[in-house]
């Protein structure tokens, strides 16, 4: 509401009763919050080890290739659909499901129904990740796993939006906070978006449209979503001030609804595609531009002057790094549409650390950041070491910055190599070696981050040990500094909802 | 209720557009394409070497779309004679376009690399006739063995004195190999005049 207020508004929020509200709803969405998230958490270490293997295979490309399902072409399309469907997916449903209770200020409703789609969801994506392995895939990028896997995941979808519908049905909120938007949103795109791609009408140069249609959205409309709506919960949350521009939110809403969906067919530009079809997800990923101008400044401009609190809040650092992310893999989509930039980029690895930029820098992130600051509240435990959670912050903050680095780098360079015909192909292969050595040591040190992360989780889960002292931060918190919130580990002090912003 | 249910019917008309629009246009445009000339529908040895190229995913290093004169060097190159073409893909019900090119382009593999023993001893180790190459080797595709126990209505497979199989053990190809090879054989793009149908 306010543009310019960087004291936390007071309000009711501090009220007993409000300490009260909160500690029932957040108690609702426990056992759902923990089923996903915790799932997730296992689909990344999964996914991880795949992503391992997969990298490794470009340093000794004579390394298990006796078996099979250990070939490249299946650990890599596991990869990323352990990824998509696993990970971020379901830990952004356990994150979804608690901010849908919180921002609604109700009981999250069908519980049953929500352990059920986590137990179905977890045999899908096993039962996907079996058959590409064991040879099933169904090829076809971002969808590769076959219709077994989503025999479970769609059913599972719906369980989900039931229970959506069911809470939004016995809200107690009045007003609907932007964040709620986004996941609203998002609860229709994703199951539509897959039950669209799934339909057996396409082949040929069709197929390729609609595959890249689907790939993108499913990536812009059921992944970021969830992070755009964290991120704006938990920035003004944790800081304790209003969002920026509660007004430009609503522009940044529609804008995204509008633009993002045929933006994803700029995968053909030169392609055998009608030219036209590229040529409208050019113009739309150049407006683009708004929604992602719009949330950067709502994000960056909500934390100007408050730099300091990253020093001492997990939630923060990682929510931060995430927003900061999306503003970048955004405006770098964007640019990457555009043909002249396409000619030199498609078909590298620079795609590659493009997407990386979107999934992992702003998606994962803000997924760990959310993660940080719920299961406290929902376990009623706290996080075991905060040194631990310091080197999960580190090993995958440098580590996807390396990452992305080497590969737009190494891509860029492969890109102008493949445009002069003079330079020969296997020269273009040896060139690009070192970035893919780079990748590799940059995916071991993600894949550390998990492993510690995947610990604190299951410590914090199982209540082991003494109860730590809460909440968790970096460094010895100078008094007042997040007095408004109580932290971002304590539940029992009250949590002022910086107005607006987020209550 | 109102503003939720503007919510929701943003959301889905946003949705219901570009579905619209970016697949069943296309769809419909495209529908009465007609294949290139040399375009065919897949026999059944070729529709399973297709099946074994999805299967191992030979995709995500190889793409199937020649881009055109002016946009990229893929000609320059010799990855075609022509950009690739709508109609060259009419039989291919899961299309395998690809975007990525750790390995070359293979739209027009057939017309720049026709040798069944090339492709064979590529397949079952890459370096043997590429050094240099980051390919995987893909030997369980062939089986290896004893050159006296081969069948005349097997294929042997040439393979360098550095990668060959110790004694007197033969490296012998399986049917998925050699449906694999038929399959490459029919991605060849035929030279077309500019001005043809799109």
């Amino acid at each position: 509401m306010s543009d310019d207020s960087s004291t936390p508004a007071p309000s009711a929020g501090t009220s007993q009763s409000d300490v009260k509200w909160r500690r029932v709803v957040d108690a609702s969405t426990r056992w759902p919050v923990i089923a996903f998230v915790v799932s997730g958490t296992f689909w990344l270490v999964v996914g991880s080890l795949l992503a391992l293997i997969a990298s490794f295979k470009f340093q000794f490309p004579d390394w298990w290739t006796q078996q099979a399902w250990l070939t490249f072409g299946r650990v890599r399309p596991a990869h990323l659909n352990t990824m998509i469907y696993g990970w971020i997916s379901m830990a952004g449903v356990g994150v979804s499901a608690w901010l849908w209770a919180r921002l609604l200020k109700t009981k999250l409703r069908g519980r049953g129904l929500l352990l059920l789609s986590a137990a179905l969801w977890n045999v899908g994506v096993l039962v996907g990740t079996i058959g590409i392995l064991a040879g099933y895939s169904r090829a076809i990028e971002w969808v590769e796993m076959p219709y077994a896997a989503f025999a479970f995941i769609v059913p599972a979808m719906g369980l989900l939006v039931v229970s959506f519908i069911r809470t939004l049905w016995h809200r107690h909120a009045r007003h609907l906070y932007i964040s709620v938007w986004y996941l609203g949103a998002a609860i229709l795109w994703g199951p539509l978006l897959v039950v669209a791609i799934l339909l057996p009408i396409y082949s040929g140069v069709p197929e390729a449209t609609a595959n890249w249609w689907y790939a993108h959205n499913i990536l812009g409309l059921w992944i970021t979503p969830p992070g755009l709506a964290a991120a704006y919960y938990l920035i003004p949350k944790v800081i304790g001030r209003p969002v920026h521009s509660y007004h430009l939110s609503y522009l940044g809403f529609w804008t995204l609804a509008l633009f993002y969906n045929w933006a994803g067919v700029h995968h053909l530009v030169g392609g055998p595609a009608p030219q036209w079809v590229a040529t409208v997800s050019i113009v739309f990923s150049a407006m683009m531009i708004i929604p992602v101008i719009v949330v950067a400044v709502n994000h960056h401009l909500t934390v100007v002057g408050h730099f300091k609190k990253l020093k001492y809040s997990p939630t923060l650092r990682f929510v931060v790094f995430g927003a900061m992310s999306y503003t970048a893999v955004s405006l770098q989509g964007s640019l990457q549409s555009f043909r002249y930039w396409q000619e030199v980029t498609h078909f590298t690895h620079y795609t590659i650390a493009h997407s990386h930029l979107g999934v992992y820098a702003f998606a994962t992130m803000i997924a760990f950041g959310a993660i940080y600051y719920i299961m406290p509240r929902v376990t009623n435990w706290e996080w075991g070491s905060k040194r631990l959670v310091s080197l999960h912050f580190w090993t995958t903050g440098l580590g996807i910055g390396a990452y992305f680095t080497a590969l737009t780098i190494g891509g860029v360079i492969q890109g102008f190599q493949m445009l002069d015909p003079d330079v020969a192909f296997l020269q273009i292969v040896e060139d690009t070696r070192p970035w893919l050595v780079v990748r590799s040591v940059s995916g071991t040190l993600m894949t550390v981050g998990h492993l510690v992360f995947a610990y604190l989780l299951a410590k914090i889960v199982v209540q082991s040990g003494e109860r730590p002292d809460g909440p968790t931060y970096f460094h010895p918190v100078p008094a007042g500094t997040f007095e408004h919130v109580g932290g971002d580990g304590a539940r029992s002090v009250p949590s002022g909802p910086a107005e607006e912003s987020a209550s | 209720m109102t503003r939720i249910a503007l919510i929701f019917l943003g959301a889905f008309a946003a949705i219901a557009m570009s579905f619209t629009a970016l697949t069943l246009l296309p769809r419909l445009q495209l529908s009465t394409v007609e294949p290139t000339p040399g375009t065919a529908d897949y026999t059944y040895s070729e529709q399973l070497g297709r099946e074994v190229y999805q299967q191992e995913g030979c995709m995500y290093c190889h793409s199937q779309q020649v881009r055109p004169e002016g946009f990229g060097s893929d000609v320059a190159r010799g990855w075609g004679p022509r950009g690739s073409r709508p109609g060259d893909y009419v039989y291919d019900d899961t299309h395998q376009l690809g975007t990525m090119r750790t390995g070359p382009d293979l739209h027009d593999i057939a017309s720049r690399q026709p040798s069944r023993d090339w492709h064979l001893a590529h397949l079952y180790q890459p370096r043997s006739v590429s050094p240099g190459s980051v390919m995987p080797a893909y030997p369980y595709l062939f089986e290896v063995k004893k050159e006296s126990s081969v069948m005349a209505s097997e294929t042997t497979v040439p393979i360098s004195p550095e990668y060959a199989p110790p004694g007197d053990s033969v490296v012998v190809a399986t049917e998925r190999a050699l449906a694999l090879y038929d399959y490459l054989m029919t991605l060849e793009l035929e030279p077309m005049d500019r001005e043809a149908s799109n």
